[in-house]
């Protein structure tokens, strides 16, 4: 596969600087929203935090891509004394938790870094977050080029795993012969 | 489609459990805002006039204000009301946290409680899905307890929970209602959950807040932002540090204490000690609340850091927020911090008004050494001040013995108690407890606030003009030449002509006729706030706030689609704040009523503040007993208030 030249870009989270106050879930779901900023709800963020006061877990984390299974792990770490759940962690929309997963039909989301035209400075996650708990950073990098699966295509696959293949076969059926 | 708003409010009888999820008139937005005004409305319409704070007819009605769930920073209070037990009058506390955003999303804007159950309940909120499930295991369960079983019990750990402790099931006048890093502490709405049987609510919500102008409003809220980190850059000059930020007043970022413990009074508000602050006390205190303090947090999208999680060796975290770190230790004369975050750390569980609560013990403390209360009511009572405050807090939450008695506030425990009690109860304003402070010279607009507001309770109130006047002329111009917030110049004249000294200094300036314009901008702001469910730390509260009457009427159009200007916007102000003394006019409330504590100021002015009572009353539009005129209401839309004054003798038709 021929090399291109990409820019990667990331959110780095700085833990220690993170209020908990969930803005940035607040203005990226707005921001995802159609028409753009229409509506606002947590529930549909492509950034979350997993945030647990007492025992002073606060990770924001932005959704990555869709798993169609749960790992194996479940491994619980400590890290300056304070102990996290592996899935705190985890970018992953899979079948056992709710986040990175369009509240109403289940799809997976995942971050885009807000692709805007014309592009905006940087994702509007870290744009809101005054504490600097979340950084912006862009790199080039080569990388193999890779054919980007397109979102209706992840949303199928998603659905397929969720109620197999023929279920959603008949639904597609049922949809077309409506019209 | 409704924008901003859900549009629908949750009604749930306790009495036989049914739940309505009902419309809500899109008008009473138009007049109201929601939050405080439609609450106050709905208390007007649906709670007669005569009904007791502890009568089933009392409803509870939990609101989110009308900005929550969307992008506005800040935009995350709680609205609560209902007849308050200790004032006997209106009663409205607030809490941040993240519980009125989470009710937006599942649906709602308001939760309103009527009637009691006959078994201790919580109500599990989940979108269109709403049970009442029984919380007897929960009975006797610290608030912040509460919280955490309830959030595994149900296995969501993004639900909000706002619950009692032990007071508000004991109906403690003084009990509060605590969520996330928040609580509802004034005016014991803690005791009317109780009362209706209600140990805890928890929301959880995944539906959508909509938007009438969404880039607009977006735009608008990144000004709000860009304006708190200009303000984070560039503190007020020439003020005291808390009042040179934004926010509410960061008590777990800041260390220094000084001003606190050597100009607020210790024990039942009686003491100043002027040399406290040393700079052994000021190290200890340092190393205390830094080992203590895990964290700086927030509440829903806002960028401020006001509240901290506090972990104290051997003992539960909680979390804090604002002034209860000292309230306890100063009531107590106890000199060491630890003390006051532990003692906090239990209050919080039992779920109680740290102003009121450390008042009521000094209270009866300072009964017992004036023999007033004798030996017999503290049997068992420790001899060390720590111990005395735990012995005391615990009984007063369990209403046990002096406890019983001290539980309705020192008002209404003077009165039981006799012998000269009342003396001692030397801190109130309409029965309810102030700060302990006692000033020197009279302060003409801190009059008017203390006096007349619907609140009864000062704090946040004041905040968009200086407490005291700048030295130098320099000083002055310097501050009048950015204050886009002032709605109005003649404001920036108040403060150029206001001196430290002299005939334009304390009390004669400002004069009546400015104190009452101070008065009503700092009131107009607060009652925005209210409705909107913006917090004053962004807004009423700290000088130069990224909110004010500028920016407010855009927001609000962008967000609900309504059109509103400046002229419009303050009509629904005072709609609102008439409408508010309306309720508490209707329970007989009158300027005798409207006194501020006898020695809250040495020198006192007994002409000069029946003045400005004059003064300000007639600016309202009320007559000279406080009570709104016909034609005032009338103007905007409260006729059926002045019917239904009319019709109580009131006020007289023409």
């Amino acid at each position: 596969m021929a090399k291109v030249k990409k820019k990667i870009k990331t959110i780095k989270i700085d833990l220690d600087k993170c209020n908990g106050c969930r803005a940035c879930e607040a203005i990226c779901s707005a921001f995802h929203a159609t028409p753009k900023y229409s509506s606002n709800n947590p529930a549909r963020s492509r950034i979350r935090m997993i945030r647990d006061p007492l025992r002073d877990v606060y990770v924001p984390v932005y959704a990555g891509e869709y798993t169609a299974a749960e790992c194996m792990g479940r491994d619980k770490y400590i890290i300056d004394g304070k102990e996290y759940d592996e899935c705190g962690f985890c970018r992953a929309s899979c079948p056992s938790r709710d986040a990175f997963k369009e509240p109403d039909s289940g799809l997976p989301l995942k971050c885009d870094m807000c692709e805007d035209d014309p592009p905006l400075d940087k994702p509007l996650c870290v744009k809101w977050c005054l504490n600097d708990a979340l950084i912006y950073e862009e790199r080039e990098e080569e990388v193999e080029e890779d054919i980007k699966a397109e979102d209706v295509q992840i949303g199928l696959e998603s659905m397929v795993d969720k109620y197999g293949m023929e279920k959603v076969m008949d639904t597609i059926v049922r949809m077309s012969q409506k019209d | 489609m409704r924008y901003a708003e859900t549009g629908y409010n949750l009604e749930i009888d306790l009495a036989t459990g049914n739940v309505e999820r009902v419309e809500t008139d899109p008008r009473l937005t138009e007049l109201h805002l929601g939050g405080l005004g439609t609450n106050a409305k709905m208390i007007w319409d649906r709670v007669p006039a005569d009904v007791k704070p502890f009568d089933a007819e009392n409803l509870l009605i939990f609101s989110s204000g009308l900005l929550c769930g969307t992008p506005a920073p800040g935009a995350n209070r709680t609205i609560v009301s209902a007849y308050s037990p200790q004032t006997e009058l209106f009663g409205y506390s607030m809490m941040g946290g993240f519980w009125a955003p989470e009710l937006k999303y599942a649906g709602y804007d308001k939760v309103v409680l009527r009637n009691k159950s006959p078994n201790l309940v919580y109500i599990w909120i989940n979108n269109d899905k709403v049970e009442i499930r029984d919380a007897s295991h929960l009975k006797g369960k610290g608030a912040v307890e509460t919280a955490e079983l309830i959030k595994k019990e149900i296995n969501d750990p993004g639900a909000q929970v706002a619950a009692i402790g032990l007071a508000g099931e004991n109906r403690v006048f003084m009990a509060s209602i605590e969520q996330g890093r928040s609580s509802a502490s004034r005016l014991g709405l803690g005791a009317v959950m109780g009362d209706k049987g209600v140990k805890a609510i928890a929301v959880r919500g995944t539906k959508d807040v909509n938007l009438a102008k969404p880039a607009e409003f977006v735009k608008l809220c990144e000004e709000v932002l860009d304006y708190i980190k200009l303000r984070e850059e560039n503190p007020v000059p020439g003020v005291m540090p808390i009042l040179a930020g934004l926010g509410s007043p960061q008590e777990m970022k800041h260390i220094d204490e000084k001003w606190h413990t050597e100009n607020f009074m210790w024990g039942n508000s009686r003491v100043r000690r002027k040399d406290f602050w040393t700079k052994e006390i000021a190290e200890k205190w340092k190393d205390v609340q830094l080992n203590v303090r895990t964290r700086l947090i927030s509440c829903y999208n806002c960028p401020m850091k006001c509240g901290a999680i506090i972990s104290v060796p051997g003992i539960s975290t909680y979390m804090m927020k604002c002034f209860s770190k000292l309230t306890y230790a100063m009531a107590a004369f106890v000199d060491d911090l630890d003390f006051g975050f532990r003692i906090a750390q239990r209050a919080t569980e039992y779920g109680v008004d740290g102003f009121s609560v450390p008042q009521a013990m000094a209270f009866g403390f300072e009964l017992r050494e004036e023999g007033i209360l004798g030996e017999e009511y503290f049997e068992g009572c420790p001899s060390d001040n720590e111990g005395k405050f735990y012995w005391m807090l615990d009984r007063l939450v369990r209403r046990e013995g002096i406890g019983d008695i001290l539980a309705d506030g020192t008002y209404w425990a003077s009165k039981k108690i006799g012998n000269g009690a009342e003396k001692f109860a030397h801190n109130n304003i309409k029965k309810h407890e102030q700060l302990p402070l006692k000033l020197g010279m009279l302060n003409p607009v801190y009059y008017l606030m203390y006096a007349t507001g619907e609140k009864i309770n000062i704090t946040q109130i004041e905040g968009q003009f200086p407490q005291s006047p700048f030295p130098t002329m320099e000083e002055r111009e310097a501050f009048i030449k950015d204050w886009i917030q002032c709605p109005d110049d003649k404001f920036k004249k108040y403060l150029l002509d206001w001196e430290l000294r002299g005939e334009f200094a304390n009390p004669t300036y400002p004069t009546p006729e400015i104190a009452s314009d101070i008065v009503d901008w700092q009131e107009m702001i607060h009652y925005f706030d209210d409705a909107l469910g913006i917090c004053a730390g962004l807004s009423s509260f700290p000088l130069k706030p990224p909110y004010h009457i500028h920016n407010f009427p855009k927001i609000i159009s962008a967000g609900t689609g309504m059109e509103l200007d400046e002229e419009g916007l303050k009509e629904i102000y005072k709609r609102n704040r008439n409408l508010v003394r309306s309720l508490n006019v209707r329970r007989g409330m009158r300027r005798a009523d409207e006194v501020p504590p006898e020695d809250h100021w040495k020198k006192r002015f007994p002409e000069l503040e029946q003045k400005l009572l004059d003064t300000y009353y007639e600016m309202k539009g009320w007559d000279n007993d406080g009570i709104p005129k016909k034609e005032s209401l009338e103007r905007l839309g409260l006729d059926y208030v002045a019917e239904d004054f009319e019709k109580r003798g009131i006020i007289k038709n023409g």
